[in-house]
């Protein structure tokens, strides 16, 4: 019964959102209000069916129903209720039905809370809404259906894989689509506008909260650093926020805007499907179900053509904003977006090229590694020099020469740190944190010159106070970026690792630690054994800490999984995992100690903040869209 | 006559649409084309009944110490009939170790199809359920696997052996592996 009702929410959701693709934007057209103001209503009618199904669909894997086959499939009756939850999403046709599930929320949320845009431009932004509802609705219901019934039902199900037993994978693809999902609603702004045939600052200003939320989930995305697929729109989406800044303040480049919008959703589709889906990894799932894989490139077709036809339309009727010099703020975040979209189709070709290059004449090849790195490390060098120049320059007209002799402190800092690395190490780890350095340096030193310290503390820092909200933003934004390239560039340069052999009692040592084995105990977990693995740190000679490592043994379905023990610090993280346990009474223990890389998360984290703060900017807030009013700011 | 402005703003539909071509086609090749995600990987485990030795098994371990193929055929397969003389020819002339896994064969019929063509194998594995057979991700019979001394797979052939594609593909690879470590 419960299956069936979330197959009928689903279905009303479906028709619910055919309707809200077609009537709002033809009450658009022809100035209907009553058809435009449906799009509010049918847009919260659809967050609530879909939740409906999700509630479903949930409540199907907490009572364990293995009458229906996806939760026979991935769910058992011993699974604790946390990874009974996380089991809905942690499959194919579950994880559609969460991503529908958040395209809802934001439609709604538009519905909801966006009073202070135009009628015609809300019904048009949740028509687009729709139709991507449409598009995936549809894959649901007729390739990946989460209902389906098994008959006859089997008493137990098939568990969950071990491996994604884990309290971070278990919430990381909820967090992961809320970003990809998120930029659906740049998207469908950069849509409207084209239908519109207008882009103004308002425009701008909403597409730019939709950016500084996306990048809020950087941080999110950031700790998958396997997959460079997800980095992708978060390449793609920095360069729209930085490009919807010049739309808003000079009224430039909005053409290059909306095609950046059109691209990062393009490339958060193709993050989610082609590579989350296993598509290029794995071709061979795909030759079990061909209909899935021709119906997901169908909507990217779909979608992105869509758009991109309408931009080759509309496109060249928009005005060309105003002109500005080269040495300008406006050149600087040209420059900008030329490093990040330059970045992202490197890495875009770095994923495709194996898939380019079998299509073309049947070799195969598999980019790794190295050559990302010889990419992108030195583009993001300089992209780094340049981000602490872009904001000393003035709009429209700005001097070069000017902008770095007040950054002449930044460079000695620069300068300082790269020699001081070139002392410990050589070659890219001395560019790379003198390039950091530099950037802190130069990003803090906006607040310290508007600071000016010669006349007294407290005048100091009322004057600090006074710059604007989001010229903080973009110091603390950049000062994060800093700190994320010292935590990676310290990680790659520096990180230990040791393998070995020990028995009880027996010590190893990494990086200055020495790791000793205390005892190896068995232990019963919900739905596992475990052998767990005592041991203690020690620092010449004194106990610092003890660290727990475990081998669990899962018998449903029969597999194995190592929980590493993590001693987490401000400057170093150092990681023991329990290996194999052999008969003359060793185990194999691992060590690894990697310096810094707190400081990746950190950064993250402090890029967020800025983000949030460039947010509660009184000019960005949403219910005051000024028209246009171009305010002084001495940085963004 | 269009404008300049006009034709850039084409542009990205174009690349769009060459991507969709790209995609369409790496979907249309099927996996055929792709190697199996196992090359470079043990042989995935199995220990089956030893056809024709009663009581016997044969076991993936069998694989290690020697450069051999695994040959997954049936005595229902047509393609496998047209296959069997080249692994014969093989077997008489000592070019490589060959094994066979039967799959989803019923012992009389298969009894009666090696009694009639020739029997190349050192050792059938008997896979009457076909579960070993989705371990190794066979999509269709015949398909063989070139196993290293390590009884790692290295190479996986989808279709039949003529003699074409043992000159040039499986015997080199067997020769560059017998030389291996």
């Amino acid at each position: 019964m419960i299956a069936e009702v979330g197959q009928f929410a689903l279905v009303l959701a479906f028709t619910l959102a055919i309707a809200q693709a077609s009537l709002p934007l033809y009450g658009a057209a022809v100035g209907d209000g009553r058809l435009m103001a449906f799009a509010r209503s049918s847009a919260l009618g659809q967050l609530l069916f879909i939740a409906v199904a999700f509630v479903a669909l949930t409540a199907a894997f907490v009572v364990s129903d293995f009458s229906v086959k996806l939760v026979a499939e991935h769910s058992h009756s011993a699974k604790p209720l946390m990874y009974k939850l996380s089991g809905v999403w942690g499959n194919h046709e579950g994880s559609m039905l969460l991503w529908v599930l958040i395209l809802a929320v934001f439609g709604g949320a538009v519905a909801a809370f966006a009073r202070n845009l135009p009628d015609t431009l809300v019904a048009r932004v949740l028509s687009v809404q729709g139709m991507i509802g449409v598009g995936f609705l549809a894959f649901i219901l007729f390739t990946s259906n989460p209902f389906l019934r098994l008959d006859p039902s089997p008493v137990n199900g098939n568990g969950l894989n071990p491996l994604l037993q884990d309290p971070g994978l278990a919430t990381h693809p909820p967090f992961l689509y809320l970003g990809y999902v998120g930029f659906s609603m740049a998207f469908s702004f950069a849509v409207a506008a084209l239908i519109e045939g207008r882009v103004d600052p308002a425009w701008a200003r909403w597409v730019r909260l939709w950016a500084y939320y996306e990048l809020g989930w950087g941080g999110w995305w950031f700790w998958d650093p396997v997959e460079n697929a997800s980095l992708m729109p978060w390449l793609a989406g920095t360069a729209l926020l930085h490009s919807a800044i010049v739309v808003e303040k000079r009224d430039a480049l909005k053409r290059w805007t909306i095609l950046l919008a059109i691209l990062t959703f393009t490339l958060s589709l193709i993050g989610t499907f082609l590579v989350r889906s296993g598509v290029i990894s794995s071709v061979h799932s795909f030759a079990t179900d061909p209909t899935r894989g021709v119906f997901i490139l169908g909507l990217l077709v779909a979608t992105t053509g869509g758009a991109l036809t309408l931009y080759a339309i509309r496109a060249p009727q928009m005005k060309l904003g105003n002109l500005f010099a080269f040495a300008s703020r406006e050149t600087s975040l040209i420059l900008n977006n030329v490093f990040l979209v330059v970045t992202c189709g490197a890495i875009f070709i770095g994923t495709f090229l194996p898939l380019f290059v079998q299509v073309t004449n049947g070799d195969q090849m598999s980019v790794g590694a190295p050559v990302y790195n010889f990419f992108f490390v030195p583009l993001a060098i300089v992209l780094m020099v340049f981000m602490a120049i872009g904001p000393m320059l003035s709009w429209k007209r700005g001097n070069i020469a000017a902008a770095l002799f007040r950054l002449k402190l930044a460079a000695a800092v620069g300068l300082g740190v790269a020699a001081g690395t070139l002392l410990l190490q050589a070659g890219w780890a001395a560019i790379a944190f003198g390039v950091a350095a530099w950037l802190l340096a130069g990003s803090l030193w906006v607040v310290v010159e508007r600071m000016n310290l010669s006349g007294g503390l407290g005048a100091a820092w009322s004057r600090a106070a006074g710059l604007p909200r989001s010229a903080w933003g973009m110091v603390v934004a950049h000062a994060g970026v800093a700190i994320v390239a010292i935590g990676i560039a310290s990680m790659t340069v520096w990180t230990a690792e040791t393998v070995t052999l020990l028995k009880q009692g027996e010590t190893a040592s990494v990086a200055g630690y020495d790791v000793r084995l205390l005892s190896v105990r068995d232990e019963q977990g919900p739905n596992y054994a475990a052998k767990v693995g005592r041991f203690a740190v020690s620092v010449s000679g004194a106990q610092i800490d003890e660290m727990i490592a475990e081998k669990r043994t899962y018998p449903n379905p029969g597999s194995e999984t190592t929980e590493a023990a993590l001693r987490v610090r401000p400057l170093d993280v150092l990681y023991v995992t329990l290996g194999q346990g052999h008969a003359d009474g060793t185990w194999t223990v691992r060590m690894y100690h990697h310096p810094l890389v707190v400081w990746i998360w950190g950064g993250a984290v402090i890029m967020v903040l800025g983000g949030l703060l460039s947010l509660s900017d009184r000019r960005l807030r949403i219910g005051a869209p000024r028209r246009a009013a171009p305010v002084a700011a001495p940085a963004e | 006559m269009m404008t300049m402005s006009r034709w850039l703003s084409l542009v990205p539909l174009f690349l769009l649409l060459a991507l969709a071509v790209y995609f369409a086609i790496g979907l249309a090749t099927d996996s055929r084309t792709v190697q199996s995600v196992l090359i470079d990987k043990p042989l995935p485990a199995f220990d089956l009944p030893k056809f024709g030795a009663a009581g016997e098994t044969m076991s993936s371990e069998e694989f290690k110490g020697r450069v051999s193929l695994l040959n997954i055929f049936a005595s229902w397969c047509i393609t496998c009939r047209v296959e069997h003389p080249v692994l014969v020819k093989l077997t008489e002339q000592k070019r490589v170790a060959i094994y066979g896994l039967a799959w989803k064969d019923k012992p009389d019929e298969l009894k009666a199809w090696l009694d009639e063509l020739g029997n190349p194998y050192l050792a059938i594995a008997d896979d009457a359920k076909g579960r070993t057979a989705i371990d190794l991700g066979v999509t269709g019979a015949p398909e063989t696997y070139v196993i290293d001394k390590k009884g790692r797979i290295r190479f996986k052939q989808v279709g039949a052996i003529d003699d074409y594609v043992w000159r040039t593909t499986i015997e080199p690879l067997v020769r560059h592996l017998e030389a291996e470590e």
